[in-house]
């Protein structure tokens, strides 16, 4: 019994071997290796073996060729003057880290895993969500739910199977973004925050590595390359010293964007990648046509020492910013450059790796908190929850129902009766004189407005898409005494509630 | 247009121009002079356009301390304002203003 049961365990371990070996032989033809070990979520049966990998492994250099079917693959760009052999051996040479795998990153690692990049690593923590599709055209409807990481690189080894891919399937912070980013030659910022966008810029200075920046919001974009050269060109700081105030930051769940606008942002990073990629191949090391006797110098040996020689202070830099529905869509405008008094990368810079890796910069802070306090805190009896507030309206209690998003969300979906009085407006509200005057920019008396009900009987409700605005309104109104003595209440959980427990058919987006 | 006038070009990107009723572009005649009588220059630009062309309420969102609020590149034709000065830089007629919120949306 126990000769048998170990000879058909010895048959189950060949059976697996084979299959190892398998596995083996298709990850050398270009495979998944795994972050650190943070991985929760299975993709494809496809994806095998997981490598415990946080930093890419040094190329040997010499081992650098390129076999018959990637001339085939990358010949197109490989006969541009700008690539040529060498060029290409540097891409393939060539260890690029992209952070975020969303609507920047998703374009950008295609064209850079098209173009034949020998190590591609990205680092995300999200999974994929339905409103992503629109943009982010790496993922699929079939992996809704799964780690964006996985989701991106299996696309990308269906586009180009010869790179070595990295999942860092994490969020990036002051404390290990050092370890992360130490193993790549060039980073790409696919974030979406102000504050992740000082913490990579941060440690590209400290590690000296490019960094090629994009953002986009709405029909809008920007796209800038920082550190270039390493120690020369400007850093995030040096262009945003002072952080954006947390009201005004908006994300593209809250402000919208369209898809191929921040689509084109992406793109253009990775032009800009190869650029900064190819500007590293040897191309002295080119054969010269034969008609170049020895002793005539070749143009490129002849151009280079010049440009080495070229004095720092004459070094442009450029911003390029996109405005999809502007009469000039793009434009690229010239930066002031490497500030002197910069806290990441002047002679007066406080910001070091010790400080990084400890935990001792508050990214967060510095960008003025995670916008706790951008809204009014309100007692319970200016509150109530959707589920209460559709017993009032099933009651015929509902009051006078404000909703206070902007009329081009409105005319998407409303809840019936409810009027549109966007923020926006409310804002505008005269505050009430005894209130104390810091707003003193408010200008004469204006009459009650004619959306606001005469008489205190009516209570006032006032609801948004996800619950912050209406707080925002509730507190505005108050502050205005034109509605003294109304109840006047804020929908909890606005919309979004709404939609979750009382009524599912109301759209969420 | 008078002599006691500077004819500008405003430009407004990347969200700004929500704040302005959704107007990228303003020609806008700046008084020549503050009220000091010293040369109108870009703050006295900005708070012009506080007053006389914004038109949501939170000003804030445009003007902070004076000047333009952090998060804002004002681009005066076409280079970065501290290449020229910054908010003391003197207007010059035709002069093009670009006021363009930062993004961080990815």
């Amino acid at each position: 019994m126990e000769k048998f049961s170990l000879g058909s365990e010895n048959l189950d371990l060949r059976i697996r071997i084979a299959e190892l070996e398998k596995e083996l032989a298709e990850y050398r033809n270009g495979a998944i290796a795994n972050g650190n070990g943070h991985t929760t979520h299975e993709v494809d049966e496809e994806e095998e073996e997981e490598e415990e990998v946080r930093t890419p492994p040094d190329h040997d250099d010499k081992a650098i060729r390129l076999d018959l079917d990637e001339f085939r693959r990358y010949g197109r760009q490989m006969i541009m003057t700008e690539v040529g052999l060498d060029g290409q051996l540097q891409l393939k040479r060539s260890k690029v880290l992209l952070i975020g795998a969303g609507g920047l990153g998703c374009p950008a690692a295609a064209y850079l895993a098209g173009a034949g990049i020998g190590t591609i690593g990205i680092v995300d923590h999200d999974l994929v969500e339905p409103s992503n599709l629109h943009r982010q055209i790496m993922h699929t409807v079939d992996r809704v739910g799964h780690p964006k990481v996985k989701s991106i690189i299996s696309s990308l080894k269906r586009i180009n199977p010869n790179p070595r891919y990295i999942a860092h399937y994490y969020a990036l912070t002051p404390e290990n973004s050092i370890e992360t980013l130490e193993g790549y030659d060039l980073v790409l910022d696919c974030t979406d925050s102000p504050q992740t966008r000082y913490m990579i810029s941060d440690a590209c200075v400290l590690l000296g590595k490019p960094l090629v920046s994009a953002s986009a919001l709405r029909s809008d974009g920007q796209l800038v390359v920082l550190n270039n050269p390493p120690g020369e060109g400007p850093c995030y700081r040096c262009v945003f010293p002072r952080p954006p105030p947390p009201e005004s930051v908006l994300s593209c769940g809250e402000g919208g964007v369209l898809g191929p606008v921040v689509g084109a942002m992406g793109v253009l990073m990775s032009t800009e990648a190869l650029k900064v990629l190819l500007s590293k191949a040897d191309k002295k090391k080119r054969r010269k046509p034969a008609h170049l006797s020895p002793d005539i110098r070749p143009v490129d040996a002849k151009d280079s020492p010049k440009k080495e020689e070229a004095p720092e202070q004459q070094r442009k830099f450029y911003m390029t910013i996109y405005s999809a529905f502007s009469d000039i869509p793009f434009r690229t405008i010239r930066m002031f450059g490497k500030r002197k008094t910069c806290q990441a990368c002047s002679s007066a810079a406080t910001i070091t790796k010790e400080s990084m890796k400890n935990g001792s910069l508050d990214y967060v802070a510095f960008c003025g908190g995670k916008g706790s306090g951008k809204y009014p805190p309100l007692t319970k009896d200016e509150v109530i929850s959707v589920e209460e507030y559709n017993k009032l309206r099933e009651n015929k209690e509902g009051g006078l129902l404000i909703d206070v998003r902007d009329d081009v969300q409105f005319g998407m979906c409303a809840l019936e009766e409810s009027i549109n009085v966007p923020i926006t407006t409310i804002l505008t509200l005269p505050l009430a004189p005894e209130k104390d005057g810091t707003d003193g920019e408010d200008k004469a008396p204006v009459p009650i407005p004619s959306w606001l009900p005469r008489d205190t009987s009516t209570p006032i409700y006032f609801i948004c898409r996800l619950g912050n605005d209406s707080r925002i309104a509730v507190q505005r109104l108050k502050r205005s005494g034109l509605a003294k003595g109304s109840v006047i209440k804020d929908i909890k959980g606005g919309l979004w509630e709404w939609s979750r427990k009382v009524d599912k058919e109301f759209p969420l987006y | 247009m008078s002599a006691d006038t500077i004819p500008l070009k405003i430009e407004l990107a990347g969200g700004l121009e929500l704040l302005f009723d959704n107007e990228k572009k303003l020609n806008v005649d700046l008084p020549a002079k503050m009220e000091d009588g010293a040369a109108a220059n870009i703050n006295y630009l900005v708070e012009y356009l506080c007053v006389h062309c914004m038109k949501d309420p939170r000003r804030e969102m445009f003007q902070l301390n004076g000047t333009v609020r952090a998060g804002i590149l004002v681009l005066i034709n076409d280079a970065d304002w501290e290449l020229e000065g910054e908010g003391e830089y003197e207007l010059q007629p035709k002069d093009t203003i670009l006021f363009v919120s930062t993004l961080h949306g990815g």
